[in-house]
């Protein structure tokens, strides 16, 4: 194998396989390096929802250019790709009103929704709880199982020459990357490590935000669009400890349930005080759910930036180093967008979004 | 609040039963918990057909008897922490406070895949005799007991007694190590005697040696085996395949408290010291969840742990029935050893992840255990990884791992409406 | 120990001895237990509770294993044979 590359991603999570993916497809001669299972990491505890999410502008261009891509990636294989379509769930009128402006930004996008009053929303999940007011529809929006997805991506990005190396990267270099044992590959670098950012890039900060998910037996048609309370992103930058309501019907016909989100715990070990919290949460929306089996409870880190958007871009002060990590909980969501801005940057041509509020560079050192 | 026992027992078979009786007579106040709906454990399940006698008839007698003894049917431990257990029944959930806990979990049967092992009527031998005594109809239905291990003997003469025509018994060890396990049972004179008893109730009952079921067949039920021995294959027609391949420690509950655990074989088993204590203070373990060492040692054993934890040294003389019931483990496992051919049974196609229907062939490639699940879902089913994480463990392809809650699927419930506090 | 019970399986009303579990009862009336998620019959493996193979909806409530409850008057059970 010759030890030089036009690019070495560094981490095969659900990003750096994107990422992998889309450089091999340009031609590009990509090594791909990571240790563990492809999609092993924070990837293995993502819901894998396909949403637009509209916390920010920045998130909204995001997430909807994603979801463009994620339409022509629909027959990776394994991938399980679900068109159930959100729904968000608004429980007062404050939420409800706020549906209009939302659905015109999406429409704004290209994405199309729909406002869904209090008869239509028990109509279309009769097992909500009652008293709620309505939400908004976005039909072609769905769910995939990461894992799958990484692999897959993977396996693609393989399919078009690039390999994959199972090492860990312990240092950069002017040229490229040394593993543990020394040896070194040449090329531009691109670290898709996720929350390991800090060991290899500690100028750009990633701070742990661990969640939970909890996954239930089979029972299909219990509900049939996943399920988003409309202030999800409502807490997504507080420091504070929060549960949000988040549940997606899986094509398996379980139900997985998020959501939390904390700063305090830096392990994967299961907090079943906020597995309670998370599930009250969940039981105020779904109260049928109380009588269903869980079968597995995990957790994960979502790596958070500082200011909640991905670092996507060339890294200022080394030569030869990009990034794309600090995706927070949108990592599966936006990879696509992730890896076509990047490989734009990398082949010198402009990103079809402004990728300004990615770049790196915003961080001062 | 957590309700609060001096002594908490998790298992009600001979071990569990036994640390309740020492416990309780030691004047704790015993919590003594099983997911069945009776006390018994495996080895003296209720039997719908026949009561219980002796030993076991008067062991369940004292635990619904005896004041100072809450029995708790139907309960299952699903989650540990702050030095409580959460526990659930059918109709609740609680947590449960304890000044010293008793693990006596018992074991699960080995059950390896081989081609057909999936269809209705294949089931454990263990598992024919759980099902029989819980009523399962057997009359006039044939049966072939196999796979290895004293139990099927025991499996065997159940399945007569409620009425099951027992064709054959097809055991994998050789001759040779048969022929040494009995020759060295002179030591254990309560195991000649059950084991001439057990002959005796099998009389007629061809065992066969060198000789394993290599595949079932049948459509959407079981018809016919095919079963390899020193003199070659042969076809079987038979309505119940019970073929177990001897028994793996339960021990996850053990593990998530942080109970040290040794090798037992390619399984695990928990660590404990000669009073019966996990490397866990307060919390002690007894029985086939310690190594597969039988009923007597399981006594023994339940015995030291319930003295131990109600504060009362255990005599000299239990010391050294267990020592003695525990070396009976040793010998066991020494002749009734995995033969290679028992590894080679499943085929590519054939499943091993049941719950998710993963084959053999999908886990090829993989560099470990937690690749191979994320990429084909083996082990993410309803068991948690019981039946295909010990059979894959047997067959030497990958060890077992570590164990999250809950312990066994939970209700929603359990896990979010009940207090912690 | 003695005695009877009915119960009604997949809609058909049998009579079983008292004391024995769901699964013996829907062994005895032949009827099937449940399919594994490529469509396979499957039925108990172990008989104590760890498989999960013999899962059936008892009283409405489904996911529960046919082998850890015993059969009572009036029960209802739906195979998903």
């Amino acid at each position: 194998m010759s030890g030089s590359h036009d690019l070495i991603v560094v981490g095969a999570g659900i990003v750096g396989a994107a990422c992998a993916e889309r450089a091999a497809a340009e031609g590009l001669n990509v090594l791909i390096v990571e240790p563990g299972p492809i999609g092993g990491g924070v990837t293995a505890a993502s819901m894998g929802h396909l949403v637009t999410v509209d916390s920010s502008p920045a998130e909204m261009a995001l997430t909807a250019y994603s979801q463009k891509l994620w339409a022509l990636l629909h027959d990776l294989p394994g991938l399980e790709y679900s068109r159930c379509g959100t729904l968000w769930v608004a429980a007062d009128a404050d939420d409800l009103a706020r549906v209009p402006a939302r659905q015109a930004r999406l429409a704004a996008l290209g994405i199309e929704a729909e406002p869904v009053d209090a008869h239509r929303l028990y109509a279309l999940e009769p097992a909500l709880a009652p008293g709620l007011a309505g939400g908004m529809r976005v039909p072609g929006e769905g769910v995939v199982y990461p894992p799958a997805a990484a692999r897959a991506l993977v396996q693609r990005a393989c399919g078009r020459g690039a390999t994959l190396q199972r090492e860990r990267v312990v240092a950069l270099d002017d040229h490229g990357v040394r593993f543990a044992d020394g040896s070194r590959r040449r090329g531009r670098v691109l670290l898709a490590v996720g929350g390991e950012l800090a060991s290899l890039l500690p100028e750009l900060p990633l701070r742990p935000r661990k969640g939970h998910l909890v996954i239930t037996e089979r029972y299909p048609g219990t509900i049939h669009h996943q399920l988003v309370q409309m202030r999800y992103a409502d807490n997504v930058l507080d420091e504070a400890a929060s549960v949000a309501f988040n549940v997606q019907p899986r094509p398996t016909g379980q139900l997985l349930i998020g959501s939390s989100r904390e700063y305090e715990s830096s392990d994967t070990v299961v907090s079943l005080a906020t597995v309670q919290r998370m599930l009250q949460c969940t039981f105020g929306f779904l109260p049928g759910l109380r009588s269903l089996k869980a079968l597995r409870i995990w957790a994960g880190l979502r790596p958070a930036s500082v200011d909640g958007l991905p670092y996507i871009g060339a890294v200022s002060g080394r030569r030869g180093v990009w990034v794309a990590a600090g995706h927070e909980g949108l990592g599966v969501c936006t990879a696509p967008g992730t890896a076509a801005i990047l490989v734009d940057q990398l082949l010198g041509r402009p990103p079809a979004i402004d990728a300004s509020p990615y770049d790196p560079a915003r961080i001062a050192a | 609040m957590a309700e609060r026992y001096d002594v908490l027992i998790v298992g009600a078979g001979p071990a569990g039963l036994a640390a309740a009786r020492a416990a309780a007579a030691a004047g704790a106040r015993v919590g003594l918990l099983d997911a069945q709906a009776h006390a018994g454990g495996q080895v003296w399940r209720r039997d719908v057909d026949y009561r219980a006698t002796g030993l076991a008839r008067r062991r369940l007698a004292f635990v619904q008897a005896h004041p100072g003894v809450d029995w708790l049917a139907s309960s299952t431990v699903m989650a540990a922490a702050g030095g409580k257990l959460l526990v659930e029944d059918p109709h609740a959930a609680r947590w449960l406070d304890y000044g010293a806990l008793v693990l006596a979990t018992g074991a699960h049967e080995l059950l390896l895949p081989f081609p057909g092992w999936t269809l209705p009527g294949v089931t454990g031998a263990g598992g024919l005799q759980a099902l029989a005594k819980q009523g399962w109809p057997l009359a006039g239905r044939r049966v072939v007991v196999a796979g290895s291990g004293p139990l099927l003997l025991a499996a065997a003469a159940s399945i007569r007694r409620h009425g099951g025509h027992v064709v054959g018994i097809h055991e994998q060890a050789g001759y040779d190590d048969l022929r040494d396990f009995v020759r060295g049972l002179w030591r254990w004179p309560g195991k000649v005697l059950q084991a001439a008893a057990l002959r005796a109730r099998l009389a007629g009952v061809p065992y066969h040696g060198s000789s394993v079921v290599v595949a079932a067949h049948g459509d959407d039920r079981l018809r016919e085996i095919e079963v390899e021995g020193p003199r070659g294959r042969r076809r079987l027609f038979c309505d119940q395949l019970a073929v177990g391949y001897g028994l793996v420690p339960e021990v996850r509950l053990a593990s998530l408290l942080g109970c040290r655990l040794d090798a037992a074989g390619a399984h695990h088993q928990v660590w404990v010291d000669d009073a019966q204590r996990t490397s866990l203070a307060n919390v002690y373990a007894a029985g086939e969840t310690c190594g597969i060492g039988g009923r007597d040692c399981a006594v023994a054993e339940g015995a030291i742990a319930g003295h131990a934890a109600a504060g009362r040294p255990p005599s000299a003389a239990l010391r050294r029935r267990r020592h003695h019931t525990r070396a009976f483990a040793a010998h066991l496992a020494r002749h009734f050893a995995l033969d290679e051919r028992v590894r080679r049974l499943p085929q590519p196609d054939t499943l091993v992840c049941r719950c998710e229907d993963v084959s053999m062939k999908a886990l090829d490639g993989h560099s470990d255990a937690r690749a191979a699940k994320l990429a084909t879902r083996s082990g993410m089913g309803s068991c948690q990884g019981r039946i295909c994480g010990s059979a894959l463990a047997a067959l030497g392809r990958f060890p077992s791992g570590g164990h999250r809650p809950p312990l066994f699927p939970a209700r929603l419930d359990t896990l979010g409406d009940t207090d912690f506090t | 120990m003695s005695g009877q019970v009915q119960l009604i399986i997949d809609g058909e009303t049998f009579r079983v001895k008292a004391g024995i579990s769901v699964a013996a009862a829907l062994a005895a009336a032949g009827r099937p237990f449940r399919r594994s998620p490529n469509g396979q019959a499957r039925a108990p493996l172990c008989g104590m509770g760890v498989c999960f193979e013999c899962r059936v909806r008892i009283d409405g409530v489904a996911q529960q294993r046919a082998c850890m409850v015993p059969v009572r008057e009036g029960m209802t059970v739906d195979s998903d044979g």
